[in-house]
């Protein structure tokens, strides 16, 4: 299944790798910080309209 | 006599109005996401398993699928900064702002991949990991650019001030993305080669390389559209927050 890369096989190995982790730390970043941020926002909304 | 009401006609600005643009981004994101991520994995898996080697470079090719739609991306998701900064700068729209200030890591994280596997794929084709080159020099001028944006936005309590001030050194980088971009047309002693896909047959890559290549491209647009929408979504909410928390301590 994995193509012969040839005596290029870790150049080709590690650029593909550096792109899936970097592509993959910005996708965990954002998809984090997002769900956090909403937590805040719907608990202060809540005690807003609880206490008035 | 008053004016009768203007007629609803849709038009963009709606989505300035931040209710209206969490309604329709909320609906958009996972289809945005989801096809984005079925392109991705196409058109990876295409280029890396299901291509040929090439007669010169050998298997060193297929870091094109990564390299070049990354910075496409590094580039244009600067572009996309410097409009929506304008549109802020202009007509003062705060989702406007927020989408710039969102856009920036996005751009962090392309430039970086479209360095990394520059050097990478440079050292066995030129030699070296690293030339002085035009378009590699504006390159790394504008991934700095992008970290003084991000690190502007950072230092800056009042959010209209660092939209302002955020959209000013906009403008300033566009000069480089710019560059990124025309530098290796009229400097012809760099080391990298010109536009790989130009619509000029002499200079293009061959199709069996070109249709994966579209693919991916179109999987990097999509992923920007999708984090971009998820993290102006996240801007505004904060936005929300910040507004909420201090309305409490006022009460």
């Amino acid at each position: 299944m994995m193509p012969d890369l040839g005596k290029y096989a870790a150049a080709v190995l590690s650029a593909y790798g550096v792109t899936l982790v970097l592509l993959a730390a910005i996708v965990g970043l954002s998809w984090w910080r997002a769900a956090r941020v909403r937590r805040a926002l719907a608990a202060q909304e809540d005690r807003m309209a609880r206490d008035g | 006599m008053p004016n009768p009401p203007k007629p609803r006609t849709m038009s963009i600005w709606e989505y300035a109005n931040p209710k209206k643009f969490m309604q329709t981004s909320g609906w958009l994101l996972p289809w945005v996401a989801g096809l984005s991520a079925v392109a991705l994995v196409v058109g990876l898996v295409w280029g890396f398993f299901f291509t040929p080697d090439d007669y010169k470079q050998g298997s060193t090719v297929k870091i094109i699928y990564i390299h070049v739609p990354a910075a496409m991306m590094a580039i244009n998701i600067w572009v996309m900064m410097l409009a929506a900064s304008l549109i802020w700068l202009v007509r003062r729209h705060h989702v406007s702002a927020l989408a710039a200030k969102a856009a920036a890591p996005i751009g962090v994280t392309m430039t970086l991949i479209a360095l990394f596997t520059g050097a990478i794929w440079g050292e066995p084709m030129w030699g070296t990991w690293w030339a002085w080159d035009p378009r590699l020099t504006s390159f790394l001028i504008l991934f700095l650019f992008y970290l003084g944006y991000v690190a502007l936005w950072e230092a800056i309590d009042n959010p209209d001030t660092a939209a302002d001030l955020t959209g000013v050194l906009c403008l300033v980088g566009s000069v480089f993305a710019v560059l990124s971009r025309y530098a290796v047309n009229f400097w012809n002693q760099g080391l990298h080669q010109g536009a790989s896909l130009s619509l000029d047959k002499e200079e293009n890559v061959a199709d069996v390389f070109y249709f994966p290549l579209l693919v991916c491209i179109a999987g990097f647009v999509g992923l920007f559209v999708a984090l971009l929408l998820l993290r102006t979504r996240t801007e505004i909410r904060l936005r929300r927050l910040k507004a909420l928390e201090a309305r409490e301590r006022m009460a």
